[in-house]
């Protein structure tokens, strides 16, 4: 079996404020055989810069694809964002020569060079296309079948479906699939595949914040006990921002919002303090009830 | 930047190369392809819960030519990027990808939010889109994670050196 190992491309949102992604996410990959090495310096993927200006987002992306090509790695990464960017830049810059000439005119002035010799994943690709859903279910000690969830997908890691092409942005399965591998029931809801409004936070935190409301109305109506993430903007907007959508909105939410890596982890058996549970803002004391209760 | 109030439009307002402008730019090809069904606004997200934010209608205006309304408007900040309206156009205009050459156009005349001015510069100054506080770096080492690594400051802005926008970093934002 192939070696698996991969260049870890944390972004800015994790390190900044999602700590508990990222315990929980290298903690359950080393449980299945995944390897991960720190990239050597960092710069932001580019995405935030794309609205302002889109030659800095490529050659801020380029920049890290031809880092992680001096490695010789395939990046992983834990921000949906962060891998559609890459993803997309990677995809650009292999078909348009003349597109890659130009930034690797701005790439030469720090010495650096983009080849397209290297992969970028996000870790929902990294568990379902290299590890598998065969070795994902094998690692499973106690799995979580009193529990039911719903996921968000978030807008990344499915579109534009030209450059990121992984799952049916209309219909997608692949986090389903992840989430029932660990026993949990996962539950269909309304607007599934709905913006979170992370990236409207700071130009209008009004509609950003009504359109986490909205999903939150949704998922409450179909009765799931927490709601899986898989990005640390998604996550700010369900978790850090619920009691102030409670607030605002005068609702009552008390929906646990996990990273998909922390219900996987639970599954394999290991603790809510090693999954750093604790980091969460809102309660998971029932549903975590749920599954202790069982251990028992 | 205030937003422009909806008036009768007068001929001298027009820039019929505008639309040309737009469609030679990267994301911008497919402009001239929308024939105005309004899947893009229906399906929005952002028009949904906004009372001004509607893409059909920033198309058309670019169509049209209405380049100083469309480039000062506050309302083209709005799109959350989710990609929604791209991948449903039934003439395969890529509409996130217009509205955000439209919004470079805007940024590269200095009108953009500040959110952006800061994120910028803090990538200059450390690599991360934000401040990553010095008591967040050393909480790692107990939390059992590994070191951060850190951003080359000095390489990131010599492969960026020649880029417009830093003109309106370097300045300063309003």
């Amino acid at each position: 079996m192939a070696e698996l190992k991969y260049l870890m491309f944390l972004g800015c949102a994790i390190p900044y404020r999602v700590s508990a992604f990222e315990i929980s996410a290298r903690k359950t990959l080393a449980k299945l055989g995944v390897e991960l090495v720190e990239m050597p310096e960092f710069n932001c993927c580019g995405l935030p810069l794309d609205p302002v200006s889109h030659e800095t987002m490529l050659i801020l992306a380029a920049r890290n694809l031809a880092l992680a090509e001096l490695k010789g790695l395939d990046i992983i990464t834990l921000c949906p964002g962060c891998a559609g960017t890459l993803k997309k830049v990677n995809k650009m810059l292999k078909e348009d020569k003349a597109l890659r000439g130009e930034i690797n005119c701005h790439l030469k002035e720090a010495g650096l060079e983009f080849k397209g010799t290297v992969d970028a994943k996000h870790l929902i690709q990294v568990l379902t296309e290299d590890v598998g859903l065969e070795k994902i279910k094998n690692s499973i000690v106690k799995p979580l079948t009193m529990v039911r969830v719903a996921e968000h997908n978030g807008c990344h890691i499915l579109r534009p479906k030209e450059f990121i092409g992984f799952d049916d942005p209309e219909n997608p399965k692949i986090l389903k699939t992840l989430i029932e591998a660990t026993g949990a029931t996962c539950l269909d809801y309304m607007d599934e595949t709905e913006c979170c409004g992370a990236p409207s936070v700071g130009v209008s935190d009004k509609v950003a914040l009504q359109l986490a409301r909205d999903k939150l109305n949704h998922i409450k109506s179909v009765d799931a006990q927490a709601l899986i993430t898989i990005c640390p903007f998604c996550h700010i907007m369900y978790d850090t921002n619920e009691l102030r959508i409670e607030k605002m909105f005068n609702e009552v939410y008390g929906i646990p919002v996990l990273h998909y890596p922390q219900l996987l982890g639970l599954a394999m058996g290991m603790s809510p303090d090693e999954l750093a549970f604790n980091e969460l803002r809102v309660d998971c004391s029932k549903v975590l009830g749920e599954v202790c209760d069982r251990g028992k | 930047m205030t937003e422009t109030p909806q008036k009768m439009v007068k001929s001298s307002e027009i820039d019929p190369k505008f639309k040309y402008e737009i469609s030679k730019m990267h994301g911008g090809e497919k402009l001239m392809r929308c024939f105005q069904c309004g899947t893009c606004t229906s399906d929005c997200p952002i028009a949904r819960f906004s009372d001004t934010y509607r893409p059909r209608q920033i198309i058309r205006m670019t169509q049209l030519g209405l380049k100083n309304r469309v480039l000062n408007s506050d309302t083209l900040w709005l799109c959350a990027a989710c990609f929604t309206c791209t991948d449903r156009c039934p003439q395969d205009v890529e509409v996130a990808s217009v509205i955000r050459v439209l919004r470079n156009l805007a940024a590269e005349q200095g009108h953009f939010p500040q959110v952006f001015k800061d994120q910028c510069a803090s990538i200059l100054e450390s690599g991360y889109a934000y401040k990553i506080p010095e008591l967040r770096v050393k909480k790692r080492e107990t939390l059992g994670l590994p070191p951060l690594p850190k951003g080359n400051s000095e390489s990131i802005k010599k492969t960026l050196h020649e880029v417009h926008l830093l003109k309106h970093i370097e300045k300063k934002g309003e």
